[in-house]
């Protein structure tokens, strides 16, 4: 979770700077969803996600160099430079590409499930999706299709309450999104995503029905996001109401929550692990600036798989 | 050798390919019905199990997203769409996902998915029913096209794409269906982006693509009875599409149609004959013909169908008018 916040305060940087052009969708202050979901899953299982997914990319196994070094559009981006913070990718990792259309990979998550089903593969599909994903209408078919199939898949909401500048309730009607599976018999939960322990524990439930064939879950976490849909801001130019709920939100850092856990369990030391986080950036950093342009007379290449 | 019509050759296309690799499956609308597909696909469950011939609810979106999915995870899916007019809610995982998903991670992963959409056209059911609609796809970057319009290039065009590591849409037409032709046993592939000369003539070109490969053929005949020898080219693919093939032949005879069953504007065939005017203009004796549905949407009536589909009589106007004869004149 530090990993992942430290790491955004550098792209939100890079990102005011102007060092960084392409569109960044910060997560700060989601990072427990990630966190945990990642951490319940194994060697094979794959995420699937959207443009919000830095958090995804590094709780995953993802280089923080990958990372800042496709932010800034080098050739040692983990996309080599052509995707951009949207477009993040870790074939090692069981990261098989994220992108900005939104709910775009939601079926494709279900695709990959359905594929380990037909191999007969004990591997789980993860989707990740903001609260604003479940207003598109394949949402709704790839629910219906993953239980009618019993896919091997999870469908993790990140609920941050706004879908871009737009409130849940200027969008909805009511405040239910746990429930948006139970029509298609896909069973919901909604867990408290500031909770890092939470989200584990409620996605090792739902891998372990999903992996041993009793189907799909469907995770409503709830969190908030400090900063703006896009780039660094902190959005309060959207409303009042979104001052008001920020300075909440605030008091309910995921990290600080887990860092007073840790404490009260006897593991008070921090330091060294921030110290290290700090060092482990500063590095990828360095390593992402000094990284080569992509060499325009190949902007051609890779249209097509040879 | 053994004649197959175009349907059984789609047919045992997808019974070699089910057989030979376990990584294909077959999943969309309509693969469990005896009709859905014309035959196409019939029995095809009972004879690979319904686990790899999956008849999906009518949920275009997901379904294709699923299939890309399913590709970008190792398989080789087939996705029908028993109607192309359908195809179109299903524009974001072909276009947005599938299409791009190469160029945006630089090659480290592409989408081995075959997208098969039937072109649905006559019998009265009007503008939702019968949209050829291959142009659109065919300016998208990163998306393979082919409209095989024999039944020897459907077998092999189906099994050159389920090999492509790329999406390849294939299009075909449900007029085809009842023609024959001669069709090898084995398993063998169609290349894509490599054009047939179905016939060698020196006076005037005629590119014709799908349904309309078939009614060149047959102004070929009405033409050779006028002393005016045709060559017809059959394109096959239309991303990539073989240019050089279409350019020599141009060249040759120095007349140019293009007979495509799309619409007129940002068409097929607008496309071809801007290529071969830009590359070829100072070998042509006359600007380049297209024939096409007119920009209009189908009509559903037999009587309006009459008028609105171009047949074989067209196509030997518009090679009137690249000879510089009148309609009607005695060759």
């Amino acid at each position: 979770m530090l990993r992942i916040r430290r790491a955004e305060e550098a792209i939100a940087e890079m990102s005011e700077s102007g060092e960084a052009r392409c569109p960044c969708h910060l997560s700060i202050g989601q990072e427990a969803v990630p966190a945990g979901v990642c951490a319940a899953l194994r060697t094979g299982d794959t995420i699937w996600g959207g443009h919000r997914s830095h958090g995804h990319y590094l709780a995953q196994g993802g280089s923080l160099e990958g990372l800042f070094a496709e932010v800034l559009g080098k050739t040692t981006g983990c996309a080599g430079g052509r995707g951009g913070s949207m477009h993040l990718i870790g074939p090692e990792q069981g990261i098989p590409g994220t992108v900005p259309i939104v709910a775009g990979t939601i079926p494709l998550a279900a695709g990959a499930a359905l594929a380990y089903k037909l191999r007969g593969e004990a591997r789980v599909a993860v989707a990740f999706f903001g609260d604003g994903a479940i207003e598109e209408g394949s949402v709704h078919e790839t629910l219906n299709l993953a239980a009618l199939y019993q896919l091997p898949m999870i469908f993790v909401c990140e609920n941050n309450l706004y879908s871009s500048h737009l409130h849940w309730s200027e969008r909805r009607v009511a405040d239910n999104l746990h429930h948006a599976g139970a029509f298609h018999s896909v069973p919901g939960m909604r867990v408290d995503g500031n909770e890092v322990g939470d989200v584990f524990r409620a996605t090792r439930q739902a891998v372990a029905r999903a992996r041993f064939g009793a189907g799909p879950a469907f995770l409503e976490c709830r969190t908030f996001r400090w900063r703006g849909h896009v780039g660094a801001s902190a959005d309060e130019d959207v409303g009042v109401r979104r001052r008001g709920e920020l300075a909440d939100w605030l008091e309910r850092d995921p990290i600080r929550r887990a860092e007073e856990r840790l404490a009260n369990w006897g593991m008070a030391d921090l330091a060294p692990h921030r110290a290290e986080v700090d060092r482990e950036i500063a590095q990828a950093l360095a390593a992402a600036r000094g990284g080569p342009a992509p060499d325009a007379q190949r902007v051609g290449e890779h249209v097509c798989a040879p | 050798m053994r004649t197959l019509t175009y349907v059984q050759a789609i047919r045992e296309a997808h019974t070699q390919l089910l057989a030979a690799d376990p990584r294909v499956f077959l999943i969309g609308q309509g693969l469990w019905s005896p009709w859905y597909a014309g035959g196409s696909l019939e029995d095809l469950d009972r004879e690979f199990g319904r686990e790899r011939v999956l008849d999906t609810p009518v949920s275009e979106n997901a379904v294709t997203g699923m299939a890309v999915g399913a590709a970008l995870a190792g398989m080789r899916p087939i996705v029908f769409h028993p109607r192309l007019d359908f195809l179109l809610l299903a524009m974001d995982p072909v276009i947005n996902q599938a299409a791009n998903w190469s160029y945006l991670f630089a090659g480290q992963a592409s989408v081995p998915l075959v997208i098969r959409a039937v072109i649905n056209r006559g019998g009265e059911q009007g503008a939702q029913h019968s949209q050829a609609l291959h142009a659109m796809f065919m300016h998208v970057p990163g998306l393979k096209t082919v409209m095989p319009a024999t039944p020897a290039a459907a077998k092999g065009l189906l099994l050159a794409a389920v090999e492509d590591p790329n999406p390849v849409l294939y299009i075909d037409d449900r007029w085809l269906y009842g023609l024959t032709g001669p069709v090898p046993e084995e398993a063998y592939r169609t290349p894509i982006g490599q054009a047939a000369v179905r016939r060698v003539g020196r006076d005037v070109t005629i590119v014709g693509i799908s349904w309309m490969a078939a009614q060149a053929l047959a102004a070929a005949e009405l033409l050779a009875s006028q002393g005016i020898e045709a060559e017809v080219i059959d394109l096959r693919s239309l991303k990539p599409w073989d240019q050089s093939r279409v350019l020599e032949s141009a060249r040759k005879t120095g007349r140019l149609i293009v007979a495509d069953s799309g619409w007129r504007t940002a068409g097929a065939a607008a496309e071809i004959a801007a290529t071969v005017a830009a590359e070829a203009f100072h070998d042509l004796h006359a600007p380049v013909e297209r024939v096409t549905l007119p920009d209009t949407p189908a009509p559903t009536s037999r009587v309006e169908e009459q008028a609105y589909y171009p047949g074989p009589l067209a196509i030997v106007e518009a090679a009137w008018r690249t000879l510089g004869r009148g309609v009607g004149a005695a060759a």
